[in-house]
């Protein structure tokens, strides 16, 4: 027996195969009460639970599971119980949409919560509007879309990366002058270095001060990136790292830069997808002074975001288990969705899309979010420094509330249009030709 | 020694106030009182008074401030730190004494960067004349690469009294350093900072270079240009250098990964899906490990790998054993059930872990002989990835010397080069069949304890490794064991030096194109085995 080559490309085949089958065959469960199917109201939660994403994604499985509970013991909502239909799209991008359209027609489900990555955002658009449902999307994203059928409820880059930038320019955040881009090879850091670029060149940066630099998912080996943005912070000029390194390559990154002994004194690194989960599995006392920009922080010290935690905490029966900002978004959006169900008196997909532009609910780091017009949400924005037991310490935030721009101001072509669909019914109106559709 | 640097420090702190006059009239205590404010801008007040009124107390509070160690009781304003060494005792930071019932609710002071960089500055300031070579040392460093002028006055007082040659360069460096920058600094002084940094040649003194004052000579600027063109070609010199050694390092851990794979594909001829997943129980192994450790043993933290290491041989290949016995022993001469079937034990295996450790990942620390890094004629080698290297080439010379000198060994060759024959010869195949897998699957499992140390410890880490350790053995020769080290270094080091050429995308795409296409020309890799046993 003597295996060549071509039997290990044919193992990329047989693994896809399996694994769309594996999946859809099993993993399907639905928790909830055992009540009569018509009374209850189904809500569908579309996180991977194995797979590459599972990491970041089962957590808000689990926290919609936890609001689901409460909202229940609180009475339901119309009188009706919620419940949780918990499907597996495993880290599969087409996985996604086929599962999207199962919780639809199948399970008749009033909304989803779902996705991380922006594909598969992206793979279960057309689902979502053919058959007329409700997305909730959590996690921060790159901007450039705003759909009828899809609530964002994580940060656009004006809410996270922008202000990043912003706070790392000032006297404060070191007065930074050269900027290292470095981000995963996909859409999210692509789109986000672009309108990152063009906004530092606005600011009059100058081409040789940036560089931009993109590794594979899953990349292991920093060796040579991390020497390298060490030889470009040696102009003499502060430099800083904005990084958008998504998953599994963030802890093999940081150990990277702890072991070369880059400090946050030296060379900055902002990184916009590690959050207190991530940073779980690394040790951070050499990483203390490394930022994160984010909406939401454990560490935040307010009432309601204390009581969030003890519940969680409770909930999954781990005093140490650590909240982070998409389970924040979540807990915003579900509220929302919860009361522009009230508002229409009806869970019917289109009138709750015209409740809930308006629509507020308490966040929990002390301010009230408001659904806009344009299905983005208004949250604070605030830096954190990583703290040696993990944890961060918000060192600077916005005065009140940033809207969401679904377009960035600072890329042509997108900078003209704008989403509004309260008055003008339209996810990209351009105001240049008055006309909805770019 | 000690004494006239403590007679030095004296004449310092004398010097401090009377340079920093209008601070240093404002008294400790009132210094201290900022920091009970819980304002940026009063902690950086704070830091400055204290920094300039030369008291003794001065260091261990901005220590202590640096390493979050500085408290506040909200509710009496008082200020406490707490030693660096016990976790217990809290100090009063007025007078220093020992607090024996410090009240609760003390919060940390808290800081950013920048004062976090200025806290650092002024400790390296008070440290200069620390008795302790290694606080001199930082606190050289430290000046070195925050060009702070007000450090300048306690470095020259400081190049005065210093014995240790080698620290005495470092201070002479980091006076260059500020000259450079200096306006006031004459043409001579600039002149002599340019050739003391040319002599130290890194990026550190690159970018001291790059920041020579805009108002200086012009002979100065052409000079520190010169220099600087001069470093860079020695440093781009070194960057091949450097590339070698990046590249042997993923080199060996593409061999560590794969060293498993070559027994179990290479030797047996087991396409086994599941070696990922060996991987990844080794590293789960050495995460227990250490929690038990942290739990029980915390000063013998350092011990946690080498126990760790039988422990996971012993683990996986146990695991491999059963595997062995319970489903591949069934599928021998059928590669596509094989595939499938041991790709459904990877599953099986990292649901169980998910479901055991949950998803997100586990932390494994690292040892203090794995951490930071050393430099080796400015070439900035960590500590972790030599001993990675170290420890891959030991694993594979006792693999050779253990297929070659052990009665287990030559069994493994006599059943995989001919098995009727072997097996007439009175050997027990089926159990060579199983030990071979459990070998294999050990080797894996110690994989996963040093790969625990540089990527992270989460149910998907096997995942990242299967096709690279196929590539590996496949491009080195099924069943030849030195192919598989050539391959695996030689992969490293093709990749390591398209990196920085192509980004490390393109980097990847362009070794696999490469493979296919050496493939094509020789389906049977690098070192081929020949004779009648490879048809058998």
């Amino acid at each position: 027996m003597m295996p060549n080559w071509g039997v290990c490309m044919s193992i990329n085949f047989v693994r896809r195969g399996v694994l769309a089958g594996m999946a859809s065959a099993a993993m399907m469960l639905t928790v909830g009460a055992p009540a009569i199917a018509q009374e209850t109201i189904k809500v569908g939660i579309l996180h991977s639970l194995s797979g590459t994403m599972a990491i970041s994604e089962t957590t808000l499985k689990d926290v919609m599971l936890m609001l689901i509970e409460e909202q229940n013991k609180k009475g339901g909502v119309l009188g009706r119980k919620l419940e949780a239909v918990v499907v597996d799209p495993a880290s599969n991008w087409p996985l996604f949409a086929e599962k999207a359209r199962e919780l639809i027609t199948q399970h008749k489900v009033a909304a989803v919560f779902g996705c991380w990555t922006s594909v598969s955002r992206k793979s279960v658009l057309p689902v979502f509007k053919e058959l007329n449902n409700i997305l909730f999307y959590p996690v921060q994203y790159e901007g450039e879309e705003s759909e009828r059928n899809v609530f964002y409820t994580g940060a656009a880059p004006n809410q996270q990366a922008i202000p990043a930038v912003d706070y790392l320019m000032s006297k404060d955040g070191g007065d930074v002058k050269r900027w290292v881009l470095a981000g995963t090879d996909y859409v999210y850091p692509r789109t986000t270095n672009r309108i990152l670029e063009a906004y530092l060149k606005a600011k009059g940066v100058a081409s040789e001060d940036i560089m931009i630099n993109y590794t594979p998912f899953g990349h292991s080996d920093w060796q040579t990136i991390v020497s390298n943005v060490k030889k470009f912070g040696s102009a003499g000029k502060k430099t800083a790292v904005v990084s958008t390194i998504n998953g599994d390559a963030n802890v093999p990154f940081y150990k990277e830069l702890a072991n070369q002994g880059v400090k946050a004194t030296d060379i900055p690194v902002v990184a916009f997808s590690v959050g207190e989960e991530e940073l779980a599995g690394v040790d951070t006392s050499n990483l203390v002074g490394h930022l994160a920009a984010w909406n939401y922080f454990q560490s935040v010290k307010n009432p309601a975001n204390a009581e969030f935690i003890a519940k969680w905490q409770a909930f999954t029966k781990n005093p140490k288990r650590v909240t982070n900002d998409p389970m924040e978004a979540h807990v915003v959006g579900f509220n929302m969705w919860i009361k522009a169900i009230e508002k229409a008196g009806t869970t019917d997909p289109d009138k709750v899309i015209s409740a809930l532009p308006g629509i507020e609910a308490p966040n929990l780091t002390g301010g009230m979010s408001k659904m806009l017009p344009n299905h983005h949400i208004t949250k604070p924005v605030m830096i954190g420094e990583i703290r040696a037991d993990g944890q961060f310490d918000v060192v600077w935030q916005t005065k009140g509330l940033v809207a969401g721009d679904a377009w960035s101001d600072f890329l042509e072509g997108s900078k003209d249009l704008e989403a509004d669909w309260v008055g003008k019914k339209c996810g990209n109106f351009n105001t240049k030709t008055n006309k909805c559709g770019s | 020694m000690i004494q006239v640097r403590a007679f030095c420090a004296a004449v310092i702190s004398l010097f401090a106030v009377l340079m920093f006059a209008p601070a240093a009239q404002a008294d400790f205590a009132s210094s201290l009182a900022r920091f009970a404010q819980d304002e940026f801008s009063e902690t950086a007040l704070a830091i400055d008074e204290i920094a300039a009124s030369g008291d003794s107390r001065a260091q261990q509070v901005l220590e202590a401030l640096g390493s979050a160690r500085l408290f506040v009781d909200p509710a009496s304003k008082k200020v406490y730190w707490r030693a660096a060494t016990s976790a217990r005792t809290i100090h009063d930071a007025a007078n220093g004494e020992p607090v024996v019932d410090p009240p609760a609710g003390l919060q940390v002071v808290r800081i950013n960067n920048r004062l976090r960089g200025a806290t650092l500055n002024a400790i390296g300031a008070l440290t200069l004349m620390a008795p302790d070579p290694a606080r001199r040392r930082a606190a050289a460093e430290s000046i070195f690469k925050s060009r702070d002028a007000s450090a300048l006055a306690p470095l020259e007082a400081a190049i005065k009294v210093e014995k240790d040659p080698s620290i005495a360069t470092l201070f002479a460096q980091a006076r260059a350093v500020l000259m450079l920058a200096a306006p006031q600094a004459t043409k001579d002084q600039q002149l002599e900072a340019i050739s003391i940094l040319r002599m130290r040649a890194d990026i550190g003194a690159i970018a001291a270079l790059r920041s020579t004052n805009a108002s200086a000579d012009a002979d100065v600027k052409a000079l520190a240009a010169d220099a600087v063109t001069a470093i860079e070609a020695r440093l781009k010199l070194m960057s091949h250098v450097q590339n070698v050694w990046y590249g042997l390092s993923l080199g060996s851990v593409l061999l560590l990964a794969a060293i498993g794979l070559a027994i179990t594909f290479g030797v047996m001829g087991v396409i086994n899906m599941a070696h990922g997943e060996m991987v990844m129980l080794g590293a789960y192994t050495t995460f227990v490990v250490q929690e038990v450790f942290r739990a029980y043993a915390p000063d013998w933290f350092d011990w946690s790998l080498p126990v760790a290491l039988p422990l996971a041989f012993l683990f996986t290949g146990l695991v491999g054993i059963a595997i062995e016995r319970g489903v591949i022993r069934f599928l021998y001469g059928r590669p596509l059930e094989t595939l499938l079937a041991t790709w459904g034990v990877s599953l099986i295996l990292q649901q169980a872990v998910r479901t055991i450790f949950g998803p997100s990942n586990r932390e494994v620390g690292a040892p203090s002989y794995m951490s930071g890094a050393f430099d080796l004629f400015g070439l900035s080698v960590t500590w972790g990835r030599m001993w990675i290297i170290v420890f891959t080439l030991f694993v594979f010379v006792s693999l050779l010397l253990a297929l070659k000198h052990t009665s287990l060994g030559l069994h493994m060759r006599a059943v995989t080069q001919n098995r009727r024959m072997a097996s007439a010869m009175g050997i027990r195949t089926p159990w060579v069949d199983a030990m071979t897998f459990g070998l294999g699957s050990g080797l894996a499992g110690i994989a996963g304890v040093a790969l625990s140390q540089i990527d992270n410890v989460s149910p998907n880490l096997g995942q990242s490794y299967i096709i690279d350790s196929f590539m590996v053995v496949v491009f080195g020769g099924v069943g030849n064991l030195w192919g598989t080290l050539v391959s695996a270094f030689a992969l490293g080091v093709a990749n390591k030096f398209l990196e920085p050429v192509a980004g490390a995308v393109l980097a990847k795409i362009f070794i696999l194109v490469l493979l296919i296409l050496f493939i094509q020309k020789r389906p049977r890799g690098l070192f081929a085995l020949k004779g009648r046993a490879v048809e058998a």
